[in-house]
């Protein structure tokens, strides 16, 4: 027997993990050498944007997917498919439609074969402690979102794991609905009225991750690893005004936005280079609206990024991709968690419609290696047009079908708002002629 | 609804036990009416259906009024069986080609193939298959027409089956693993609920078709074989052979009493209830209703009565079985599946090539290349005849359709009447098109032709009228805002609209019309015989004379035809509906 062993083990061991998503041709390393472990009674987060594996993470734990190397082990047991000591809440809620909220709650029970009576008692006891009391019977689509998000913690926990997964429970709440249920379950948490020894959450909220986690672990994106780990030793409740959260807060927009080491200053944004570079889908007119959200009172060019995300309501999710395509452009400098706009960035916030078009054309030509290929091979044409296919198949040789057609999409919108190639949906071609 | 009637709803449902009287209420007593009816007649059906073969010949269908209900009531046991049969193969088959890469290379395209073979070309072999099968008895004639109306439903059953069960969406699939579901706990708990709304609309599609089915094989003679089962397709063969326009209006109203029945009391009532099925989170604004799932709802002791039944069969969910193929979950190296992915691919065409040159040889024996030249150019006949009337058909249909769909009021009224004509079996009527045509001495080349589409019009109309009504009103704001001229309303508002839905009926109503070209394209009247040229009538004959080659030839040709219009028009018109007019 090896029990002194098991008793010494972390709660959640994750070692040299390394996991590999394979697509088509194209091989993307998600997540590269992360180690974690996670002790008795502690909350902890995964903070990183989307598209940095956090998820996956989560997933590898669960035991929902294999990761392609590395250790995890729940207890001192090694996980091998489904893990029976883990429970997880889903950002979609994920409850069957079919099913009422008692029946939802029991699902995990179920399976595990146990009598009715006792799986009512259990489910039940679960539903009161989560303030569900009365809407046993009710189906899911008669609540309202947090209301499900409850149904969807009742069901976890009714299963009595050890620890508790959660995949960004909010982030599919409205700000106020999410504030409550995070209150209410802090709440249980912190009177020992959950029968649960841990919580491993996935966040890309970073005020969500200071307010709740005792331990941050900060990801950078491609490929996903722990790049910083930021402990709070704040007592609950703790108060989003208080000056060392707030300072809390702004460190980690820091940590987010330094560039990482070894790569060159610009190129570094977006992975891959040249024109392998991947591109975020993000629009024009945002793209626009941030910039002359940043020109005007009261940042004149220079922004902190947590008062600006608060004030224009995005999260790290929606903000980063439109700050790094302005600094892709050359129209932004994003570090030490502040933008600022270049000069050319402030001609193109305060331009009139036709003039920050001609703008963003030059720039767009100019710093994404893409359109500047694209331009290139349409007008060395004598037809000036060219079918997508080609581009996509240069694309894919480089990274995997989903984000070459993402990048060609991004890349599709920028040029049609800078007029300065167009394309034709149904013919699937590229051409230099403007449909009069 | 409100939190009062949450609770209510709590109080009264699944902890209700000892709660309340259990003392019959009204409804109770008018629901035990209906069922004590169901089952009498089922028991006094499938007594009959195991009766020896010659007491057909003893008591042979007859005219009489009084038999007619018993007609109806054996002709829809037929179709029972027949849809419990299609519910059987559909989940195994479709659950077997959503786990299994390997099923799904070959069962996906012979369902595809399937679904464009004529049905009725397969009764000759059927039936001589049955009658071996189950020498002496009825049984065997009962099998080969509940085998037939089974050919015309199971396919696009296990389809919508198997498309749900590739679309289930990836959150509950996660969950289901997640919280260790069983493959059998799974499929109950998530596959069969999430499929179901599909399914039930797919079944009811395959119900309306079947009826034809039924119709057309109970009385079928096949060479020297003649059989007449107890229906009221028999009913009608023997009114036509005796010139009985009586007796064909009496099977016509007993057909309508039947359709409407089962419309009332089973699939009304089961589309309420599936309602809960439904994938979207939120409360639909408006609901399918049934008076009888009301009725069921309103009953004390029936519902009582159903709580066992629905216990078993969360019991049956619980049970725990050794785990049944849960494949695509498993890692298996990738040159590995690849190179077993080829031998297989390897074995299929291997089998398909010798079943090929083995039906070849059968064919090349009796035929020659003149014969098929011929079959092509009957075909070519049937086509031209399909393609001109699903024309009209469309040039009449989708103007009043629209009408009708853009006025709530007309269309609440008119399309159950719709849905109604779809499911009633156009050859039942045929007699009374053969009359008009004996009588005022018509070509029966193009007269017969419209028999055709009889039937199959309607699922062009009751399409058009839901993407009509579907239509948002916003856009047709905007049309009358900026006064399109009405040339122009059609071409770029209303047709773009209800192109996917305009695209289903038709397809619908083609495929149907192949099928009843061999029903329609040779029709009699007594003595006289009508027979227009084409490869329906060319199967037909073959059948009547037991010529298995030609029957052969014929379906063919006809499953070719079928499946080049689908890939060459009717897929594509598809595709360009998905990409273009998609209004959400």
């Amino acid at each position: 027997m090896d029990a002194p062993l098991s008793v010494l083990a972390p709660l959640v061991q994750v070692e040299g993990l390394r996991h590999v998503y394979r697509q088509g041709e194209g091989n993307v390393l998600v997540l590269d050498g992360v180690d974690l472990t996670l002790g008795d009674n502690e909350i902890v987060g995964l903070l990183g944007r989307s598209g940095c594996g956090k998820s996956t993470l989560l997933r590898i734990i669960a035991g929902l997917m294999p990761p392609t190397a590395g250790i995890v082990a729940i207890d001192g047991e090694p996980v091998r498919g489904p893990a029976s000591q883990v429970a997880m809440v889903f950002q979609t809620f994920a409850l069957f439609p079919w099913l009422t909220v008692l029946d939802n709650a029991e699902i995990g029970l179920e399976a595990q074969g146990m009598p009715a009576a006792e799986r009512h008692k259990r489910a039940l006891a679960a539903i009161d402690l989560i303030g569900l009391d009365g809407y046993e019977s009710a189906y899911p689509k008669e609540l309202s979102g947090g209301m499900r998000q409850r149904v969807g913690f009742a069901r976890a926990l009714v299963v009595h794991p050890k620890v508790l997964l959660m995949d960004e429970p909010f982030s599919a709440l409205d700000v106020l609905t999410a504030e409550t249920l995070r209150t209410d379950l802090l709440d249980l948490w912190c009177e020992g009225r959950m029968p649960i020894r841990s919580i491993l959450m996935v966040t890309h909220n970073i005020e969500e991750a200071v307010l709740m986690c005792d331990r941050i672990l900060v990801f950078s994106s491609s490929p996903g690893r722990i790049a910083a780990e930021i402990k709070v030793d704040l007592p609950q409740p703790r108060n989003r005004l208080d000056p060392v959260f707030r300072q809390l807060v702004d460190d980690i927009y820091r940590r987010m936005t330094e560039r990482q080491a070894g790569r060159p200053a610009r190129e570094g944004v977006f992975p891959g280079t040249g024109i392998a570079m991947v591109l975020p889908r993000v629009s024009p007119n945002v793209l626009a609206g941030l910039a002359e959200a940043v020109a005007a009172e009261p940042y004149n060019g220079r922004a902190d990024l947590p008062p600006l995300a608060a004030e224009l309501q995005m999260e790290i999710d929606d903000l980063f991709p439109v700050l790094e395509t302005l600094q892709l452009l050359r129209f932004a400098e994003v570090a030490e968690g502040d933008v600022r706009l270049t000069e050319a960035g402030m001609r193109f916030a305060r331009a009139d419609l036709d003039e920050g078009k001609r703008l963003f054309a030059q720039h767009l030509i100019a710093y994404v290696p893409l359109a500047a290929h694209i331009k290139r091979v349409l007008d060395e044409r004598a037809s000036h047009r060219a079918p997508a296919t080609r581009f996509r198949d240069e694309l894919e040789d480089s990274m995997p079908e989903e984000q070459a057609e993402n990048t060609l999409r991004a890349l599709i919108s920028w040029a049609r708002y800078a007029e300065v190639f167009a394309y034709d949906e149904d013919a699937g071609v590229f051409s230099l002629e403007n449909p009069s | 609804m409100d939190i009062r009637s949450v609770t209510a709803a709590v109080r009264t449902w699944p902890l209700s036990l000892g709660q309340k009287g259990a003392l019959p209420n009204f409804y109770d007593l008018v629901l035990f009416a209906f069922i004590a009816a169901a089952f009498t007649a089922l028991a006094h059906g499938a007594r009959e259906m195991e009766a020896p073969l010659a007491s057909l010949d003893l008591a042979p269908v007859t005219l009489d009024p009084v038999k007619l209900p018993e007609y109806a009531l054996r002709t829809t046991l037929r179709m029972f069986a027949a849809i419990l049969a299609s519910l059987a193969f559909t989940f195994v088959v479709a659950s077997l080609a959503a786990k299994s890469r390997k099923a799904e290379l070959v069962i996906i395209p012979a369902l595809d193939i399937l679904q464009s073979v004529p049905v009725l070309g397969f009764l000759t072999f059927t039936v001589v298959f049955f009658m071996g099968l189950f020498p002496g008895s009825q049984l065997g004639a009962e099998c080969a027409a509940i085998f037939a109306v089974f050919t015309a439903q199971a396919w696009n059953m296990a389809f919508s089956f198997y498309q749900s069960l590739r679309t289930i969406p990836r959150d509950l699939d996660e969950v289901s693993r997640h919280f260790r579901l069983s493959p059998w706990l799974r499929f109950w708990r998530l596959e069969v609920p999430f499929a179901a709304p599909g399914l039930i609309w797919n079944t009811m599609m395959s119900m309306s078709g079947g009826w034809f089915f039924v119709v057309a094989s109970e009385a079928i003679t096949v060479g020297a074989t003649s059989v007449k089962l107890p229906g009221i397709g028999s009913w009608l063969a023997v009114a036509i052979d005796r010139k009985d326009i009586a007796a064909v209006a009496m099977a016509v109203a007993a057909m309508a009493v039947v359709i409407l029945a089962y419309d009332q009391l089973l699939f009304r009532p089961i589309v309420a209830w599936a309602d809960k099925f439904r994938f979207e989170q939120t409360a639909a604004q408006q609901r399918p209703r049934s008076w009888v799932y009301d009725l069921v709802r309103r009953t004390r002791l029936l519902r009582r009565l159903l709580t066992p039944i629905s216990r078993a069969v969360s019991g049956l969910a619980r049970l725990r079985l050794p785990a049944f193929g849960d494949g695509r979950a498993r890692a298996v190296p990738g040159w590995l599946g690849k190179a077993s992915d080829i031998v297989w691919i390897l074995l299929v065409l291997a089998a398909a090539g010798y079943s090929a040159w083995i039906a070849v040889e059968y064919l090349r024996t009796t035929l020659g290349p003149d014969d098929v030249a011929g079959a092509v150019g009957l075909g070519l006949l049937t086509l031209a005849r399909v393609v001109v009337l699903i024309v009209i058909a469309s040039l009449i249909w989708v103007p009043i359709g629209v009408w009708i769909g853009l006025r709530p009021w007309a269309a609440e009224l008119v399309q159950p009447v719709a849905q109604f004509l779809a499911a009633f079996p156009a050859n039942v009527l045929f007699p009374i098109a053969v009359v008009a045509i004996v009588a005022f001495r018509l070509n029966p080349d193009i007269w017969l032709s419209p028999l055709m589409v009889l039937g199959t019009q309607w699922y062009i109309l009751f399409n058009v009228v839901a993407g009509a009504s579907a239509f948002p009103t916003d856009l047709r704001e905007v049309s009358s805002l900026y006064r399109l001229r009405s040339w122009q309303w059609w071409r770029r508002v209303m047709l773009p609209g209800i192109f996917p839905y305009y695209v289903t009926g038709a397809l619908t109503a083609s495929g149907g019309s192949w099928n009843a070209s061999i029903v329609a394209e040779m029709a009699s009247w007594g003595d006289t015989k009508l027979e227009a040229a084409g490869l329906g009538a060319f199967i037909a004959r073959a059948t009547e004379a037991g010529d298995y080659p030609r029957v052969v030839l014929g379906i063919v040709v006809m499953a070719v035809f079928v499946v080049l219009v689908n890939r060459l028009l009717w897929r594509r018109l598809y595709t360009i509906a998905e990409r273009r007019t998609r209004l959400d």
